[in-house]
């Protein structure tokens, strides 16, 4: 049971820029690593207006579903350059861009899960960080076995999970509220 | 799949869960803080059963961290104006467990109430000696300390007359993706607390007050600093061992 009650969240307000922003933020691997990808997307409002003033971070598994953290008790793989966190304040269009290897298949309830990986959105006007989660388009097979997936009944509101194609890696955009509303989880 | 120790069959790795903490926290759709009315989600969240995905995070070391981001009163070639204090304290989890060597990040206003940042232009003045901005990671027992001067208030437009209470933005990470936090410390007996929304955003009267540090004289440095004492605390795993991620997965369905 707990015994200390939790610290509530408040917004990043309107000036996260002076303080969150990395200069190696959007790289969760290094440039010019082999095989890296561009994960880019766009974060509009409940009118389809772009959020100017948020912060999207991203965790993910290495190439081999392993993460470099003691919690991971099968150890991590060496990928130099690997840092797998990324963190991209949105520009003027309301755009971020995140460099990153793409993540393995990783255990979970029921047998594996597909490859993914976990999205955090902080923005003024949210008085806590909204969740959602990455897919890849061409893992169909194991996108229709994830339990994470499967567990958003409604066809449509899935497909707001999985991410498109693009000529440099992928496209994943955030709906926070309204038409094509992301899908957002209870972490 | 991976035989490693730790498991099950056709479970993948056993992982034990965090407290879900939902009462400590401010709703997204609050309509007080006008901001909120676009940028909440209008579809009830779906249940993420704790992976591995979300009790792991990333392991970040001191090559973060410059030689006075934790001192935000050294950082130009002269000294801020402001009251100097020590900002510090202790970040546990909810069990009680010290989070140790985890990255605690800080930005504020000014004495006069100003930021540093373009989207800031209120009549107060700017300090060329202060940023406003400073790193550090908690020690071995999760303890962390700050240098700073005490920031001011400042107005902005949500309401008629809107003055944000005095406050210092805090974010840490935890050891795990659920630990991750965002979140303001305010100090105590602030008058301006009545008219916040971000304070009456939280609804128990108890979690807000545990947003304030308070005054903490034993720590005070004579003829230097006053100090103020902010214990943080993230979520812990709260959870006995036996329970199953799968038993979440069923209850939801
Ligand atoms: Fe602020």
């Amino acid at each position: 049971m707990s015994t200390y009650p939790t610290t509530p969240s408040q917004t990043v307000g309107p000036y996260l820029h002076i303080g969150l922003p990395w200069p190696d933020g959007p790289f969760a691997v290094a440039e010019g690593t082999p095989g890296a990808v561009w994960i880019r997307g766009t974060v509009r409002d409940g009118a389809g207006e772009p959020v100017t003033d948020a912060l999207v971070e991203t965790w993910q598994a290495d190439p081999d579903g392993r993460f470099d953290h003691p919690a991971d008790p099968r150890g991590a793989r060496a990928y130099p350059g690997l840092r797998a966190f990324g963190r991209c304040p949105t520009d003027g269009e309301g755009s971020y861009g995140i460099l990153t290897l793409k993540p393995g298949t990783v255990p979970g309830p029921g047998g594996g899960q597909a490859p993914h990986i976990d999205v955090s959105v902080f923005a003024r006007g949210m008085l806590n960080r909204v969740v959602t989660r990455l897919y890849f388009p061409e893992e169909e097979t194991a996108n229709a076995a994830d339990p994470v997936l499967r567990a958003v009944g409604d066809r449509a509101a899935r497909a707001t999970l999985v991410a498109a194609a693009a000529p440099d890696g992928y496209r994943f955009d955030i709906r926070l509220q309204g038409e094509g509303e992301t899908v957002f989880f209870d972490i | 799949m991976s035989t490693a120790p730790g498991a099950r069959t056709g479970s993948g790795l056993y992982v034990p869960g965090y407290v879900r903490d939902h009462d400590t926290h401010p709703p997204l759709d609050y309509s007080d803080y006008n901001s909120t009315a676009l940028r909440h989600p209008k579809r009830p969240l779906t249940l993420l059963p704790h992976t591995l995905t979300e009790v792991t995070s990333p392991v970040l070391g001191h090559e973060r961290l410059g030689e006075l981001d934790h001192d935000l009163t050294r950082q130009h070639e002269g000294e801020p104006q402001g009251q100097r204090i020590i900002v510090h304290g202790r970040v546990r989890d909810s069990d009680g467990a010290p989070v140790p060597h985890t990255l605690v990040e800080v930005w504020q206003a000014n004495a006069a109430g100003r930021y540093r940042h373009t989207g800031d232009n209120w009549p107060a003045p700017l300090d060329p000696y202060f940023t406003g901005v400073g790193r550090t990671m908690t020690d071995g027992e999760g303890r962390y300390r700050f240098l700073t001067v005490r920031p001011g208030a400042y107005p902005w437009k949500n309401h008629r007359n809107a003055w944000r209470p005095a406050h210092i933005h805090f974010s840490l990470f935890g050891q795990a993706f659920t630990q991750r936090l965002v979140t303001q410390m305010y100090f105590p007996d602030d008058p301006l607390f009545f008219q916040d929304p971000m304070w009456n955003s939280v609804p128990d009267e108890e979690a807000r007050e545990r947003m304030v540090a308070r005054f903490d004289y034993g720590s005070t440095e004579a003829e230097w600093a006053l100090a103020y004492r902010w214990d943080i605390v993230l979520r812990g795993r709260g959870q006995t061992p036996f329970e199953s991620e799968e038993e979440i997965v069923e209850d939801e369905e």
